[in-house]
């Protein structure tokens, strides 16, 4: 078939010029189709913003008051004869994959998404397609992650033995989707969760959508004593601010994929990396594209060069666009890898 | 296995020194005998030789994880390890091996001798058979370098705690010529091992830089001086009729250093020397950079023995007569020292001189003539020290003289390793120079990749990120528009590098943002800096 450009990347976003339409654009545009709620996708500034139902408290909870309409996923709808639907993308909570349509040619814009079912957003559905637009934050064979249920074993066996000692356990993860996720499998029997203002008030906004266990905000008045042999889940900005201070004797434990690389978790002083990401590993990211029967693929965030190289050796015809998303922060660097050659 | 990597990944795991501490007493309690040497040897730099070249282990990995070469190339470009890498490719997370270390040492000892088929079955197999920390650990043994921030302290520290015997002590048993083949764990903490004790050298007695105002130390006469040479520390052993060299890195190198061989017939028998190896050249202290041309060779040839001599120039006496006098202070060693080398009278055996002053004004003017006399700086001696077991401070310091500084473009830039995996923090320096043309253009004159606090490096990460003009494999070319001001120890002319200079030891001082590329330095300005 004729290889069209029915999406087009230029310096506002992903546009789709037949249906005037842009999607995840980092620029205000009028008309905005938005994959999920972390802020390199959802930004401000656009007039009309169009996201699954269940990402709405989330953009409302960011960006304000904004003009939003919500759509259910695998509900086709049309804007300027192409068709547009969402499919789960199993990323974090709301997270959507973008399938458009027009005369029977088929992409998919992935967002940012994992494979694996982590039991609080919906399950990723493959999508079938001619072209993908996939990110690759852990685009490189180095990255393999364990089941869920191992790592969260991990934690909690983390916790109790923290406990045990009289030390409190200060656990880093996104305050949106990572937070959830960990709180979702955290063992209440053990002790006290606690929650740093940040995750505390995303976490409100969830909770209608979600069963998670009772938290518990730390405020100016919580008494360190109080917070002792407790679990604490702050956002990664959290370490190493005057915070802290309050949580003393504490252990640190990060939660994020570059947690694989020990070299990432020493520069972040943590004491303990847990290797769990909200991204596809490597071969997650192979077998989604090997399902979508994509015949062209474009990488857009993540070890692109080497991914999209790869890609073309299994005879894929891919290629490297460059955009402004962030996939899954090492916080080390002040931007993730933004490859201009 | 699993508990020796465990014992690693716990003290990988933490930078409290306490913590390290404990995790290696506590192992060593629990672990075999067998276990518990080879962990000794292992953490002192003594493994057992590479059965395997790092070429063939990365061709066995992509093997198993089904990828190509460059694939795997291009990922341990950003895992930044090599040992890292291969376990984070290998498809298997079960234990399902329960070979204890020493086990695994032994097997690595006799593989060597395989053949190659043999050697990749091996591997293959134990990399299957290992979860992904272990076979970190183990494919660590197999290409060498443990560098996981134990030092001999902390080790002695805590076999002490085990063994009730004191640190000073173990740090002395655990020094020198000792294999797990040859000794056991009881031999090498208890016992007496006659034909080690000949070649043993002592723990080496460091200084700390100098911290406050000369005029604290007070008065100038409890102190003697000497140049700080800037060569290698070294031990020379003369006992039962034999000479050893063990650097301070407890390295013995007696076979690198045939000129000083050849003393053995003039040092009287059970004597033990600290000094020097310096390269000395019709008549003056050569460069560091001189030394390097005999460090890495294996083989010393005829004509290179001829164009960088080397001496060897001793300050301190540990074993005079059979005795150990290290509890003896420092001037009586010295009043023992400085008769024995005269009377030696070798020309391979220089005495370094101890000097004696009046004021701390003329410590510092004396300081000052470092670079003219080929010194680092200063050594500061209390003269009633005893030569004691380490890193101590008090009675002994080091003062050396300000770097040379220069301020140079970033050119080049390589992802770090360890802590900097992922991060670019590996840079090439340029300098100006007018090329044929008349044109000035960046010529590199030096590579750097400390000074840097963690945020800095992160944005100087990030601009190299946006600037990056080509590739070469692991390496970026940038758009110059970083400077930096550049320290360096020494000088000299090279003919072994593009720019024509070698600097020795270059860091990176400061960040100047406030500098354009324009107004960085030329190669010029370098070379003026050279001493005549």
């Amino acid at each position: 078939m004729k290889r069209s450009d029915l999406l087009v990347f230029n310096s506002k976003g992903i546009y789709c010029p037949r249906a005037k339409v842009y999607l995840d654009p980092w620029r205000p545009v009028n008309h905005a189709i938005i994959t999920h709620g972390h802020s390199d996708h959802a930004r401000f500034g656009h007039k009309n913003y169009l996201t699954h139902h269940s990402n709405i408290p989330i953009l409302k909870h960011r960006l304000g008051d904004i003009p939003v309409q919500g759509v259910a996923w695998n509900e086709p709808f049309q804007i300027n004869g192409v068709t547009f639907s969402l499919h789960p993308a199993g990323h974090i909570i709301g997270s959507s994959q973008v399938r458009v349509e027009y005369q029977e040619e088929v992409w998919v814009f992935t967002g940012d998404y994992k494979d694996e079912d982590d039991g609080v957003a919906v399950p990723y559905e493959s999508v079938k397609c001619h072209t993908m637009i996939t990110e690759c934050t852990f685009g490189i064979p180095a990255f393999k992650w364990k089941p869920q249920q191992e790592v969260f074993k991990e934690i909690n066996q983390w916790w109790k033995e923290n406990k045990e000692e009289g030390k409190t356990s200060v656990l880093f993860g996104y305050s949106l989707g990572k937070a959830q996720r960990i709180l979702k499998y955290l063992e209440p029997s053990i002790g006290t969760i606690f929650t740093h203002g940040a995750i505390e008030n995303m976490t409100e906004v969830l909770r209608p959508q979600l069963a998670l266990p009772p938290t518990q905000l730390i405020t100016r008045e919580t008494k360190g004593k109080e917070i002792q042999g407790g679990i604490v889940v702050a956002p990664p900005s959290a370490h190493g601010s005057p915070w802290m201070r309050k949580l003393v004797p504490f252990e640190t434990g990060t939660c994020s994929g570059w947690m694989a690389f020990r070299g990432a978790r020493r520069r972040r002083a943590t004491d303990k990396g847990f290797v769990i990401s909200d991204h596809c590993d490597w071969q997650g990211l192979l077998k989604s594209i090997k399902a979508s029967e994509a015949e062209r693929v474009i990488c857009t965030h993540g070890y692109t060069d080497i991914f999209s190289k790869y890609l073309r050796e299994l005879g894929y015809d891919a290629s490297v666009e460059n955009t402004d998303y962030e996939g899954e922060k090492d916080e080390a660097t002040t931007s993730t890898e933004k490859e201009t050659v | 296995m699993k508990d020796f990597a465990a014992l690693i990944e716990e003290l990988d795991a933490t930078t409290k020194t306490n913590r390290k501490v404990a995790a290696l007493a506590e192992y060593f309690r629990q672990a075999s005998e067998a276990d518990k040497i080879w962990t000794i040897a292992i953490l002192s730099h003594r493994r057992p030789p590479r059965p395997v070249n790092t070429t063939l282990l990365r061709e066995y990995a992509t093997e198993l994880a089904a990828i190509p070469l460059w694939l795997f190339e291009d990922s341990y470009h950003i895992v930044g390890d090599l040992a890292e890498s291969i376990a984070l490719v290998i498809p298997n997370d079960q234990m399902k091996s329960d070979k204890s270390l020493s086990e695994i040492l032994e097997e690595l000892i006799l593989l060597k001798a395989k053949s190659e088929l043999e050697k990749k079955t091996y591997v293959q197999q134990m990399w299957m058979q290992l979860d992904y920390y272990s076979r970190f650990v183990f494919t660590k043994l197999l290409t060498g370098g443990f560098r996981i921030g134990i030092s001999q302290k902390l080790m002695t520290k805590a076999l002490s705690q085990v063994t009730e015997v004191p640190e000073d002590e173990l740090a002395y048993r655990l020094m020198g010529d000792w294999s797990p083949a040859n000794t056991s764990f009881e031999e090498l903490i208890f016992g007496r091992n006659e034909q080690a004790y000949v070649s043993k050298p002592y723990p080496f007695y460091l200084a700390y830089a100098l911290e406050n105002e000369l005029e604290e130390l007070g008065d100038v006469s409890e102190w003697a001086f000497e140049h700080k040479w800037d060569g290698i520390r070294g031990q020379m052993i003369c006992r039962k009729g034999e000479l050893f060299i063990w650097t301070r890195g407890d390295e013995l190198v007696s076979d690198k250093y045939p000129e000083l061989l050849h003393l053995v017939n003039f040092i009287p028998e059970g004597t033990v020397l600290d000094g020097e190896i310096l390269p000395f050249i019709d008549g003056e202290i050569g460069t560091f950079n001189d030394l390097q041309t005999r460090i890495g060779r294996k083989t010393v040839s005829k004509s290179i023995l001829k164009k960088v001599p080397i001496v060897f120039r001793a300050y301190d006496l540990l074993e005079f007569e059979g005795k150990d006098i290290r509890q003896s202070n420092y001037q009586q060693r010295r009043e023992k020292l400085e008769p024995l080398i005269e009377e030696i009278s070798h020309p391979a055996l220089q005495l370094s001189q101890r000097m004696i002053f009046d004021s701390w004004e003329e410590v510092a003017a004396e300081r000052e003539l470092a670079r003219e006399k080929r010194s680092e700086g200063l050594m500061m001696k209390r003269n009633d020290s005893a030569y004691r077991v380490g890193r101590k401070k008090g009675d002994w310091w080091k003062w050396k003289i300000d770097p040379l500084t220069i301020d140079a473009v970033l050119t080049y830039a390589m992802r770090g390793h360890g802590r900097r995996t992922n991060l670019f923090t590996d840079y090439t320096f340029g300098l100006w120079e007018n090329n044929e043309a008349g044109k000035p253009e960046l010529v590199t004159f030096a590579k750097a990749y400390s000074g840097l606090t963690d945020k800095e490096f992160a944005q100087v990460d990030a601009i190299i990120k946006k600037t990056t003009l080509e590739r070469f494999g692991p390496v970026r070319s940038v758009e110059p528009t970083l400077v930096f001001e550049l320290a360096f120890e020494g000088i000299a002319f090279s003919n072994r590098h593009k720019s024509g200079v070698a600097v020795r030891f270059p860091r990176i001082l400061r960040w100047r943002k406030d500098k354009t590329i324009a107004d960085a330095n030329s190669l010029d300005d370098l070379k003026a800096l050279i001493p005549k």
